[in-house]
């Protein structure tokens, strides 16, 4: 009929799942009590989160002075961390968009948290914006506003209001793209809801789904829709945030090969951020059967084709510089490797390069401990590709009497350390709140690929007669 | 729905077989209300006999009014209100310009889109729609057919031919 089942295909949801045990086990951990595990991780990371804001609090207040740039090295730790979350911010829109329009089917179980993830890794970039502006109470004059110094307007020329506009689209239509995703999902927990706060509140926003034909006729063509504006959306918005530093004229910043590189280092390390996600979710909700061992390899498979574009890059880059003939380029990238800097080159080079090809062995990408373990590393290693793309092309100018280096301050620290407590104690009140897996996506596709769906099924018919 | 329609209910347990029975009971001369499902079912709204959405025409629609209004605020400020020569080029700038009038697309696009379906299928906050049956968003696939819209066939019958079709459950609501 309308579900072919594929021989050749792994289970998608093991366990032989009806529909009901689908919500059942989705919705068991938003309408129980919070566990144990959860009150730690919750605890834990409101203690780093309320950390952190003292931090970004005394930035604020005191201005950018607290970090440690110096006269040279103008930009660092703000602009890494920024272009880091933004990057990891990527992989929710790619698995629910990208792998949409290639009707991928294994993205089901996991596009919704990898969606949230987006949202808070983008909020997090955000949080970067805002305090690297100095005075974050005029963060409106980077919109297009009227205003009273003759209406002068922003600069529609200048990469860095692309970025704004990039951003700011990109995380609203992110939001969008998720809720609507979301409403049938509510709609579900108001259904079987059994006190009235719960159904108070998922009633307000699951806007009276009914779930008729005619609605999910609509609601499929809109999210083909979302998903097909979504995809060069995603990409716009790392393009962007490359031209921040392709289109000034600083040795290692100015090349045309940026914006493809970021993309790739983008998808690189938003998958292995959802892995580490996905891997910790999974075993404290106890999702074995929804996200799989053949979900993990996938997502494997991705961090070791993206990650092998980010080498193929990186050689480029340095190939380039040498070919171009041009000195101050080639002392950039000579600086970089050998450089004062030449450990957070190595440690770059070591984590983006060589440690997901050993994703070409079966048997260490269906390994959990090595993927968890992996997908951590691959994003330090993402980490100090920006450090070194930032710093190190700006540490030694062309004038030799100004060289520096750059030692952050604890407000540096405290900053990012702000944005890790936001972005999980984000995910844990979503992991607690919402359904952590789409219910309604998961369920049609069960069908071709549930293991033992059928007979499952009649056992159940024969109970209920 | 109003409480005062008298809806029969047919509740299958199957996505294929509501495929199925949704033809079974049309060719009765029936008139199927709707039919209510826990997620979407490829072809079963064209079964029933909905017409094709409209909605990708609004969102291109949509597009193309975000399009218009991200040229027109960037060509008004940089050409007209406060033309600056920038690194030497013209005002009216048009490569430049691509970021923005792209992302202005998007976004006009995408709330156009959602806040039509939302619209055109009744959804808001605080709606608090009369369900036919609570296992709609759970696993159960319900036929609801209007009493009223069906005079030329007696309510048995139509009860019949659900239950023919293969529905496990037949209800009056």
């Amino acid at each position: 009929m309308s579900h072919v089942v594929s021989p050749i295909r792994e289970k998608l949801v093991t366990g032989g799942k009806s529909y009901s045990d689908v919500t059942h086990d989705i919705c068991k951990q938003v309408e129980g009590e919070p566990t144990k595990e959860w009150k730690w991780a919750f605890g834990i990371s409101s203690i780093v989160f309320i950390y952190g804001a003292y931090c970004l609090f005394y930035t604020w207040w005191q201005g950018i002075g607290v970090w440690g740039l110096n006269k040279t090295v103008g930009w660092a730790w703000d602009i890494t961390n920024f272009v880091w979350w933004v990057g990891i911010g990527h992989a929710g829109t790619l698995i629910s968009a990208v792998l949409l329009l290639f009707r991928q089917k294994w993205r089901t179980s996991i596009n919704r948290s990898a969606e949230a993830m987006t949202i808070f890794a983008v909020l997090c970039a955000a949080s970067f914006i805002l305090a690297h502006m100095g005075r974050p109470w005029l963060a409106h004059w980077a919109l297009p506003l009227p205003n009273a110094f003759g209406s002068l307007w922003v600069n529609f020329n200048s990469p860095l209001v692309w970025d704004v506009f990039a951003i700011s689209t990109y995380l609203s239509v992110s939001l969008l793209f998720w809720y609507m995703g979301l409403v049938p999902d509510l709609a579900s927990i108001r259904d079987r809801a059994t006190t009235k706060g719960r159904k108070f509140w998922y009633g307000l926003f699951s806007l009276g789904w009914t779930g008729s034909s005619k609605t999910w006729a609509r609601y499929e063509y809109m999210s083909l829709i979302l998903a097909g504006i979504s995809t060069p959306l995603v990409l716009s918005v790392h393009t962007i945030v490359s031209m921040d530093f392709a289109t000034s004229v600083i040795p290692g910043w100015h090349t045309t090969i940026f914006p493809p590189y970021f993309v790739a280092g983008a998808i690189f390390s938003g998958f292995a951020m959802v892995q580490t996600l996905l891997l910790i979710t999974r075993v404290v909700f106890k999702l074995e059967d929804y996200i799989t061992i053949e979900h993990i390899e996938m997502m494997n498979i991705v961090i070791t084709v993206t990650g092998s574009v980010v080498g193929i890059a990186y050689l480029t880059e340095f190939f380039i510089a040498w070919y171009s003939g041009v000195e101050y380029e080639s002392y950039a990238f000579i600086n970089r490797a050998t450089g004062p800097y030449w450990w957070a080159y190595w440690m770059m080079m070591t984590c983006n390069v060589i440690s997901p090809q050993l994703f070409w062995s079966k048997a260490i990408r269906t390994n959990l401990m090595v993927s968890f373990f992996l997908s951590i590393v691959v994003n330090v290693g993402m980490w100090f590709e920006r450090f070194v793309i930032i710093v190190t092309s700006l540490h030694r100018d062309y004038l030799p009497s100004s060289w520096a280096m750059f030692s952050p301050t604890m407000y540096d620290i405290g900053d990012y350390i702000f944005s890790f407590g936001l972005f999980f104690t984000l995910f844990f009140l979503f992991a607690k709140y919402l359904p952590v897996v789409n219910m309604a996506e998961v369920k049609s596709v069960m069908k071709g690929v549930s293991s033992n769906f059928p007979e499952k099924k009649k056992v159940s018919k024969k109970t209920e007669e | 729905m109003s409480s005062t329609t008298n809806y029969i209910l047919g509740v299958y347990d199957d996505e294929d077989e509501v495929l199925h029975a949704v033809s079974e009971v049309k060719s009765k001369g029936i008139k199927i209300e709707d039919v209510f499902t826990p997620f979407p079912i490829h072809g079963l709204d064209r079964a029933v006999g909905h017409e094709r959405t409209r909605l990708p025409i609004a969102a291109f629609m949509f597009g193309v009014l975000g399009l218009t209004c991200a040229l027109a605020l960037i060509s008004y400020t940089m050409v007209f209100d406060w033309p600056m020569i920038i690194g030497g080029k013209d005002f009216f700038a048009l490569p430049n310009w691509i970021p923005v009038t792209f992302e202005g697309t998007v976004l006009f696009t995408a709330f156009g889109l959602v806040t039509t379906f939302c619209i055109s299928n009744n959804l808001y906050p605080g709606n608090q729609p009369d369900l036919l049956d609570l296992r709609i968003t759970d696993d159960k696939f319900v036929m609801a057919i209007n009493v009223d819209k069906n005079k030329k066939v007696s309510a048995d019958d139509i009860k019949k031919a659900l239950k023919d079709s293969g529905a496990i459950e037949v209800n009056v609501k």
